[in-house]
């Protein structure tokens, strides 16, 4: 398992101790974010106290279904994720880009810059994690940097939790970014419900060895070691779905025209919510507005998504106008394209699309009925890229 | 605009309940704004004054249902220079739609003592069905700031940035927990058109379609959907999709599709 | 132009801007905010057609661009488009922009007035790799207002001239009256040392030259096939019959390149709003070797 191949020995805490790791990181400046229910669902907001996670609570996902369940303990992580991701607070819905004011002699630029918030992300999955650094990808390490996504990103804690069971919809075994979290997080933490309530702490950070020490601690045995490790294999046995990714991206190259993308327009909506609750998700418009008066001008940026008309308006009118084209756009992008743009499959596995497509499309069965015509060989000749 | 005089801004009344023309009163401050930028020429009630001109920017607000709208529609039509059709009524006949699945004159003689005073059209349309629109706001009501928006827009020569696509977007941007995954409410916003903020969903509801269909709506799959996962009656699905909206093409064979399906 | 201003990257991939334009000092503040330049000069092209001359308002210089590359102008409360350079690339100072007045953001751009300012941001994406392609014929192919990143080009094959073999324009534009750059066609027609045939789609007034769409004035251009390169910029349709008649005469897609248009917003591979399958066209393109998007390019909605 990825978090104990990293520093330091693993620590146990008891459930008081999560308190104390809440208040030190805010002691220290941080806004704590972390799991709550909130209309049926768990979704990231401010974490004052333990208390507010989703004790005793679980979720149990199909496509297009969601519902929280009672668990029959008091699991503070029994669950996996929810509508968000923790990319609303690393890179805002709707952010103003610049306030600009007209001048006699044309415009200038109001500078108003806030400074950026620092957060704690309580509980952030293996696959979470992953996604993080998709975004990271984009946003710092291209031709241009994001600076404020930098800033955020740069003050940000990460207290990940390796997942001990596995939803329906996941499928991040598949991929290899889940179900233990992988290097880049500060703390991370694995549950374990069997005996006394306690939690296996790792630190992958200097700083998030520095916070550890500060709360209440005992190293963790041979036992509770072994417990973790079995916990998180037990949820990697238990994923409701895979991906196979082997040849995915010529796969999906070779078959731009294959009759399964109109099949699957029937049913889709195009209404975006599978990139919305995406974690990796990144595309943004950027709109341009004025006031009434004309004078002061504003520029936003707002997440986009691939099913709208007009994400691909050019002067002749957009180009991906019907709807096989947009969700051909938004799977090839995520699962084929995204390794030649950023290097990596872009789908961390969450199955968040699934869960919250209206209508229950679920990308793993796209891809795999692609495979299945293809009656699982592969055609000699890649893509022309 | 760039004319030397403030332009000129005309806000008229067609078979409608003044929501919508309410929506840019209930603008409060930001209306000081809007009358230091234009003057407005003409606005509220007034229905039966004369249309002189011209004017820069009419809104107009309700459906299209007698014989006398079309020649006054007509009139402002080639008085204005920018009409943008303000709300469910006038973008797509509004409520007053449902009269177009019955016969009119049928509703008449049933209500009236006298019907034969009644002068109407069989069908209440929008107004894009009569002369050209430049821009359609839609709504039930509008939303104050896409009217603000609109405005904004056309006095400074661009774009209204006023999306087209679902209420799951705003939804989403909002935070709001799918009403539809999470609890099996059925929910229109998959196929409606933004504008609204998602507010009925903000509220555990699911959305009504106020602001119509959204640019590339797919009203079978996701009536299929409540039909097959949420068990949702035929007469739920013409209900839902036979209210300010009944008018739209969309929504209305999709209901039909449904009127005569039994359980 | 010395070589160290004007170093073309071989590399096509993951260079989003020259080497000079990557060391301006736009991006390092804030990829989104454009600098402020005001309208030095405004020439009417044609009847919906205009070039900008734009100035850095205060101490600022333009970043150096190639031949290719685009910027994102923006018009104060109106919006922001990406616009192809059309100027000198010897002439960094000099920045020209040739646009078609056709949407909200151009027709407003329509409008400006010597002095106006406006925002610029970039420069963005490739360039027409002109360096690697000295001792060839050169074959420019431009449909329309596609000879405005073109122009560039030409400028600097001019100022290279003995570098290269035969250099030829096809230009091909609906009337007589929608040609850009007219005179400077003229110049470069006088000139013994480039070949510039023109066409319209359909003849008016006393045109006397050729009739019929561009593509079928490549049959018959003077150049050695298996020693060219074809730059091709114009509306997607006549790209895609450019390039087959390249390829019927010879010029295979390895040497063929052409400029591609998508939506974009950002100009920095960030809002991913111009894709075209595993490109990202404001940082692989907008010019692209044609074999690198083959699979991909004129494809229904891809």
């Amino acid at each position: 398992m990825g978090a104990y191949e990293l520093d330091g020995s693993p620590y146990a805490l008891e459930r008081a101790a999560l308190q104390e790791l809440l208040d030190v990181l805010r002691a220290h400046g941080y806004t704590t974010v972390g799991p709550q229910i909130e209309h049926g669902a768990i979704v990231y907001d401010e974490l004052h106290r333990i208390e507010e996670l989703p004790i005793g609570w679980t979720d149990v996902q199909e496509g297009g279904s969601y519902r929280l369940e009672r668990r029959n303990d008091d699991a503070l992580f029994g669950y996996n994720v929810g509508p968000h991701s923790w990319k609303r607070f690393l890179s805002p819905p709707l952010r103003l880009l610049w306030r600009a004011r007209k001048t006699e002699d044309g415009f200038e630029f109001v500078v108003d810059e806030e400074p950026p918030p620092r957060y704690a992300f309580i509980g952030v999955r293996a696959c979470e994690l992953h996604a993080i650094q998709q975004l990271d990808a984009i946003y710092m390490a291209g031709a241009a940097t994001d600076k404020d996504y930098q800033r955020r990103r740069e003050a940000l804690f990460i207290v990940a939790v390796n997942c001990g069971k596995a939803g329906n919809t996941c499928f991040c075994a598949s991929l290899g970014t889940g179900p233990g979290v992988g290097p880049g997080y500060d703390i991370a933490l694995t549950e374990l419900l069997d005996g006394e309530h306690r939690f296996v702490a790792v630190a992958g950070s200097v700083r998030g060895a520095e916070i550890l020490e500060t709360i209440p601690h005992r190293s963790a045995t041979d036992a509770d070691i072994a417990l973790a490790e079995a916990t998180i294999a037990q949820a990697a046995r238990r994923m409701g779905r895979s991906l196979e990714t082997a040849g995915l991206k010529e796969l999906l190259y070779r078959n731009i025209d294959h009759p399964r993308w109109e099949a699957v327009a029937q049913r889709c909506l195009t209404c975006g919510a599978c990139t919305m609750v995406c974690p990796t998700c990144f595309c943004f418009s950027i709109e341009d507005a004025t006031d009434l008066s004309g004078q002061v001008a504003e520029r936003w940026r707002r997440f986009d998504s691939c099913f709208t008309l007009a994400f691909s308006f050019i002067s002749s009118g957009s180009v991906r106008t019907s709807a096989k084209a947009r969700y051909r756009q938004w799977l090839m992008h995520k699962l084929a394209a995204w390794q030649d743009q950023f290097g990596a499959i872009g789908c961390v596995g969450c199955g968040r699309c699934i869960t919250w497509c209206p209508v229950g499309i679920d990308i793993t069965a796209e891809a795999a009925a692609l495979r299945a015509e293809e009656s699982g060989q592969l055609q000699p000749e890649p893509a022309a890229v | 605009m760039a004319t030397q005089r403030k332009p000129r801004l005309a806000v008229w009344k067609f078979a409608s309940c003044d929501g919508c023309q309410l929506s840019l009163l209930d603008c409060e401050e930001e209306l000081l704004a809007v009358v230091e930028q234009v003057e407005i020429a003409y606005f509220l009630e007034a229905s039966r004054a004369v249309v002189e001109g011209p004017y820069d920017l009419s809104l107009v607000e309700g459906s299209i249902t007698t014989p006398a709208d079309i020649e006054r529609i007509r009139e402002i039509r080639e008085a204005s220079r920018f009409l943008v059709a303000i709300g469910a009524c006038a973008t797509a006949g509004g409520i007053q739609a449902l009269r177009n699945f019955g016969d009119v004159r049928e509703f008449a003689a049933a209500v009236y003592a006298h019907p034969e005073y009644i002068e109407t059209l069989k069908r209440s349309a929008p107004i894009a069905e009569h002369v050209f629109v430049d821009f359609e706001l839609r709504g039930c009501p509008i939303n104050k700031h896409q009217l603000l928006e609109v405005i904004a827009a056309y006095l400074h020569g661009r774009k209204p940035n006023i999306p087209t696509y679902s209420v799951c977007i705003e939804c989403k941007l909002r935070g709001t927990p799918c009403v539809m995954v999470a609890a099996g409410v059925a929910c229109l916003g998959p196929v409606t058109q933004a504008g609204c903020h998602a507010l009925c969903p903000a509220y555990g509801r699911g959305c009504f379609g106020c602001y119509g269909p959204m640019e590339t709506p797919n009203t079978a799959s996701l009536m299929t959907w409540w039909r097959e996962q949420l068990g949702a009656s035929p007469q739920t699905i013409v209900r839902a999709l036979r209210t300010y909206n009944a008018g739209n093409e969309v929504f209305r064979k999709e209901s039909e599709a449904y009127e005569h399906a039994h359980d | 132009m010395t070589a160290q201003r004007m170093a073309f990257p071989e590399a096509m991939r993951g260079s989003a801007v020259s080497p000079q334009a990557a060391q301006a000092p736009i991006l390092s503040l804030d990829a989104f905010r454009p600098y402020r330049c005001r309208v030095a000069g405004r020439q009417q092209e044609n009847d919906d057609t205009f070039t900008v001359e734009l100035t850095p308002v205060g101490a600022r210089r333009h970043a150096a661009f190639a031949p290719g590359q685009f910027n994102m102008l923006y018009i104060f409360g109106v919006g922001e488009i990406p616009i192809s350079i059309s100027g000198d690339p010897a002439e960094p100072d000099r920045l020209l922009h040739t646009t078609r007045a056709v949407g909200v953001v151009t027709r407003a751009m329509a409008k400006l007035r010597e002095g106006d300012v406006i925002g610029v941001r970039g420069p963005f994406g490739t360039h027409w790799p002109l360096e690697a392609l000295q001792g060839k014929d050169i074959v420019i192919v431009a449909g329309g207002i596609g000879l405005a990143p073109l122009r560039p080009a030409l400028y600097y094959l001019v100022a290279h001239r003995k570098d290269y073999e035969r250099v030829v324009l096809l230009y091909g534009a609906r009337t007589p009256e929608d040609l850009l750059y007219r005179s400077e066609l003229e110049r470069w027609r006088a000139r013994f040392d480039l070949e510039v045939y023109v066409t319209v789609d359909r003849a008016t007034g006393d045109w006397r030259g050729n009739v019929g769409v561009v593509t079928t004035l490549i049959p018959r251009a003077p150049f050695e096939p298996r020693n060219a390169a074809a730059l091709i910029c114009g509306p997607e349709i006549m790209m895609r019959y450019a390039v087959q008649a390249l390829q019927k005469r010879g010029v295979d897609a390895t040497q063929t390149w052409l400029s591609l248009e998508r939506n974009m917003k950002c100009g920095v591979a960030m809002c991913g709003h111009c894709q075209l399958g595993p490109h990202i066209v404001c940082r692989d393109g907008p010019v692209f070797r044609m074999d690198q998007i083959e699979h991909f390019f004129g494809r229904g909605e891809v």
